[in-house]
């Protein structure tokens, strides 16, 4: 018997030894790949974006080091401590937002930024991965599918940090965690009836949200409903963005050679509207291929929240690809004139530091649903 | 209740793989959407935000030609271009101009006549053309602005080529000068190839030759960023510069014309008989051209316009004078040729002249009369009776038939604009024009060059040389030759059209020459001022011009007439006599007497030629 054992250990040694390389690490190997290739793809696209400056590509890169080193630590921590922290977690995002309300830098007109005297951050990030965390964690410790009780009070998990992110004001980051909060529900089973009423009852309060709005927020409303009527001023960006979009074509114009970024008439190119030097440099098929990238990922991800074991990393699991999707899929909504410009950056590609970081410790956490599953079930 | 949690956690797995599948497609319909979009964007409307990232890329900035130089025929350069530093305005690029423009006007000196103009052409030129609000900076003031520059985005020093005029005065109505275009001119222009000229010739030879001299407009196609700012020069045509024109004038000679009209208002023009070179046209009195290139200020125009003496006027091409009794000798030699005059045949003259029953007298410039008058004492001391007597034999249509085959009441087409044809009156001129019928009275003052009579100088120096050519007409020209930039060496340019005269018998003109070379050279000649020291013949004729109309027997007292009303002086003349090599026509405003004032005018412009010519 031993010896049969010692037998398959030698046969399945090789396998065997790179399994537990990465399963010691708790990586998921597929969505590594793929998070790699798109790391690569975004680190070549910047260099052509920045006007090839190895400085940005520097730093760009020394936060993609630190983004990793995020991510493989976040996949060692098993999920049921997270489901641990969870409260305390969203009880800190949320003193911070308030912190940042009463004490935060201003940095573009907005208050986003907490300074810590040595680092600054935006607590709108913590909150990016405590909310679908929060939700998750309270519809788990109930049956699913959940009760309207249960449905109200994960609402007001989601909209009070909301609220307080889309007054500082950054809509953008407000849409997206209300949808990452949104998703955890979606996919708890919440019945369809209930999902209609809620629909309805934010159709009508669209009109109330409309007057909230700050006034540039308005005008990229309406600079997304009619770009054209003010070229030079808030429609620029988009009719800029759709022309090197358009002039890309089918095969693109090469890399580094786009017109429109490395004149410097696309406005914002490193960062939410890199897409468009993407475009204009590889054109449809560069696009198909770096769809499919995307694709794959939000497929694997789904694969690996079907996967999961319990309800808790289930819906966790759903809820972060599936906010990474609406990420890729705002920004290029917004670049190629699909959506209003609500200032998102493409995941992966985008130059910039705290989102990135933020969005691997989401893809740590999924690996850590992956790679901690049969621990669970021991 | 163990069972119940199993059950529920299959039940959950299901619905969460039900929605997870839910999600997925969703997610394969949002790409679809996204690819859909672009299909749009790259495919479909490819070609459309091509053009939009050309024209984001490439603007086309023109290069000016440089204007071609005018030279006088001995080479002496009359038109030039000097650099000047400009102050020019980006209007696109400047916030709020009159904030801008009052600051630099705390470092610069701006009037209001420059903003003024400024204002006019910024509404006339798009916002991203330059326009000069200041031009001929000095030094200081160009340091001066390059310490503050960076205060002022969308201002710019240039330097610039301006069209210059050495001699000023001296050429300025032969020449004219050229100004800053104005929307009606470029549209009589081709609008592309002026797209980076800011001048365009206003008068003289610079409106003229203005095809000749603008040349042809480069262009260089620049790729620019978002800024405006130049990254790299795609391709570039230069400009063609413009011809370079060679005058007819020689400069020497114009200034001698002009020294010998002094202060007199008037004009004086030589013309080589040969081939109908106008060798000197001067208008006085004259302008300063210079400031009109840069733009005069209103106030200096106003007072140019004002004056009296009306300097802007070109008296030789515009001015329309009577032309007296410089008109004789044209009358005598029509009714030498029609049969109408002989050389043997006398006329009395008691000093008036009347119509049968008509007691009208039409009265001599010698009151006492010249007594027994034959052609040639006619023609020499200008007796008016002979001449009322020929015309009234010669009757109006054939003299004015005659006369106008010396191209008086026509244009002579010299290559200048705004020449006039002044008036040569025939009994169908004046149906047509008044709708009078022709009473012979008026035969009588149209036969010496008064009356409904008016020629301007020009046409008389060119009447003059085709007497003095002996019948060969040569239609006046101002430019000899022409070089462009293709070949340096300059073309001359062809004669235009040399016509000869129907001539009854050469003696007629023979004869015709030599009574002017004695009111020249007699010692009763009219012109007798001008003859002494001069180794050849001079043929003139002097004439008078009456501003001012005086009523039957009163007498004409220069001293009376207030100066303004006094008769203009006149006086035509060829030299040397036998073979011609320039004629010449003098008109000197309120002079009074041709013989005293206008031929001295002529003999100074001979002396000056014919020294010239012994160089």
């Amino acid at each position: 018997m031993i010896k049969a054992k010692n037998n398959d250990y030698t046969q399945w040694g090789e396998r065997r030894q790179s399994r537990m390389f990465t399963r010691g690490l708790h990586l998921d190997i597929p969505l590594l790949l793929a998070i790699i290739i798109l790391s690569t793809v975004g680190l070549a696209i910047l260099y052509s974006a920045s006007g090839q400056s190895e400085a940005i590509i520097m730093r760009q890169l020394m936060r993609l080091g630190l983004a990793f080193a995020v991510m493989i630590v976040v996949a060692q921590i098993p999920p049921h401590h997270i489901q641990l922290w969870a409260p305390w977690a969203f009880g800190l995002g949320l003193g911070l937002l308030a912190a940042v309300l009463l004490i935060g830098d201003e940095g573009k007109g907005a208050q986003r930024w907490l300074d810590l005297g040595f680092f600054r951050f935006q607590p709108s990030e913590i909150m990016k991965l405590a909310v679908p965390v929060m939700v998750a964690w309270y519809l788990a410790d109930n049956p699913t599918p959940p009760s309207l009780k249960n449905i109200f009070i994960a609402c007001l998990l989601i909209i009070v940090p909301v609220l307080l992110i889309a007054k500082q004001p950054d809509l953008g980051t407000s849409i997206l965690i209300a949808s990452s909060g949104c998703f955890v529900l979606l996919l708890s089973g919440v019945r369809w009836k209930h999902v209609c009423i809620f629909m309805a009852l934010i159709a009508t309060s669209a009109p109330l949200l409309w007057f909230n709005l700050h006034a540039y927020q308005k005008a990229r409303v309406m600079t997304f409903l009619n770009p054209e009527n003010d070229p030079l001023g808030t429609g620029y960006h988009i009719i800029q963005s759709k022309i090197a979009i358009g002039s890309g074509g089918l095969y693109g114009k090469g890399w580094l050679n786009g017109s429109q970024s490395h004149l410097e008439f696309l406005p914002e190119r490193t960062t939410d509207f890199i897409f468009s030097v993407f475009s204009e440099e590889f054109g449809f098929i560069g696009i198909i291929c770096l769809l499919a990238l995307y694709l794959f990922i939000v497929i694997r991800g789904l694969y690996i929240a079907t996967q999961a074991q319990g309800t808790f990393t289930r819906l966790l699991g759903g809820s972060l690809i599936l906010t990474f999707f609406v990420y890729t899929f705002v920004n290029i909504g917004m670049v190629s004139g699909l959506l209003p410009v609500v200032g998102l950056p493409l995941p992966l590609i985008s130059y910039g530091g705290t989102s990135m970081v933020t969005m691997m410790a989401g893809f740590g956490l999924l690996m850590s649903i992956h790679t901690h599953r049969r621990l669970l079930s021991n | 209740m163990v069972r119940q949690r199993i059950k529920d956690h299959i039940r959950e797995s299901r619905i969460f793989n039900e929605r997870a599948a839910i999600a997925l497609a969703i997610v394969i319909i949002m790409i679809f959407v996204i690819l859909a979009r672009l299909v749009y964007l790259q495919i479909i409307s490819h070609e459309h935000f091509t053009t939009l990232a050309e024209d984001n890329r490439v603007s086309i900035v023109p290069i000016p030609p440089t204007r071609g130089l005018i030279y006088d025929r001995n080479g002496t350069i009359l038109a030039q271009n000097v650099p000047a530093f400009s102050l020019e305005i980006v209007p696109e690029r400047v916030a709020d101009m009159d904030q801008t423009i009052q600051a630099l006007s705390e470092i610069i000196e701006i009037s209001d006549d420059h903003i003024k103009r400024f204002k006019k052409q910024q509404r006339q030129k798009s916002a991203f053309r330059s326009i000069p609000l200041r031009t001929h900076l000095n030094e200081v003031e160009v340091a001066r602005f390059a310490a503050s520059r960076h205060l002022f985005p969308g201002v710019e020093i240039e330097a610039r080529l301006v069209r210059d005029y050495p001699y000023s005065h001296l050429t300025a109505h032969v020449i004219g000068y050229v100004g800053r275009i104005n929307v009606n001119e470029l549209k009589k222009v081709d609008a592309s190839n002026y797209s980076a000229t800011h001048h365009i010739g206003k008068l003289g030879i610079e409106k003229f030759y203005e095809d000749q001299l603008h040349g042809t407009v480069g262009f260089k196609n620049i790729e620019t960023n978002v800024m405006g700012r130049t990254i790299r020069t795609l391709e570039q045509r230069l400009p063609v510069p413009g011809d370079d024109l060679y005058l007819t004038i020689d400069i020497e000679l114009q200034q001698a014309a002009s020294k010998a009209l002094g202060d007199h208002r008037g004009a004086a023009i030589a013309i080589d008989p040969r081939n109908g070179d106008v060798l000197a046209m001067v208008s006085q009195p004259s302008y300063d051209p210079n400031p009109f290139v840069v733009g005069i200020d209103s106030k200096s125009y106003r007072a140019l316009q004002n004056d009296i003496d009306n300097p802007l006027f070109d008296r030789a091409l515009r001015g329309q004078y009577p032309p007296g009794s410089t008109i004789k000798p044209l009358v005598g030699l029509a009714g030498l040729e029609n049969g109408k005059a002989s050389i043997n045949e006398s006329v009395f003259c008691p000093g008036w002249f009347s119509l049968k029953g008509d007691d009208h007298r039409y009265r001599d410039w010698k009151k006492e009369g010249h007594g027994v008058t034959s052609l040639e004492k006619a023609i020499v001391q200008s007796c008016d009776v002979y001449f009322y007597d020929l015309s009234l034999k010669l009757g109006i249509d054939a003299m004015s038939d005659y006369l106008a085959q010396f191209g008086l009441g026509q244009k002579t087409n010299i290559d200048l604009p705004g020449e006039l044809a002044g008036i040569l009156p025939s009994s169908h001129w004046k149906r047509q024009k008044k709708g009078l019928p022709w009473y012979t009275g008026e035969t009588l003052i149209s036969g010496i060059g008064q009356g409904y009579n008016l020629t301007t100088p020009l046409q008389l120096a060119s009447a003059t040389a085709t007497l003095a050519s002996r019948g060969l007409h040569s239609q006046p020209r101002i430019v000899k030759a022409i070089a462009n930039s293709r070949n340096n060496e300059p073309q001359p340019v062809p004669l235009v059209q040399q016509e000869r005269h129907h001539i009854a018998s050469d003696e007629n003109w023979e004869y015709t020459v030599n009574t002017m070379v004695r009111a020249v050279h007699s010692p009763r000649g009219t012109a007798r001022t001008i003859s002494h020291n001069i180794p050849f013949k001079i043929a003139g004729k002097t004439g008078t011009a009456q501003v001012f109309g005086i009523k039957q027997d009163e007498e004409y007292v220069k001293e009376d007439v207030a100066e303004r009303l006094r008769d203009h002086a006149l006086f035509i003349a060829f030299a040397p006599s036998d073979k011609p090599e320039i004629a010449i026509a003098v008109v000197v405003e309120n002079g009074g007497s041709g013989g005293t004032v206008a031929a001295p005018v002529a003999r100074k412009i001979i002396d000056q030629f014919f020294l010239s010519k012994s160089k």
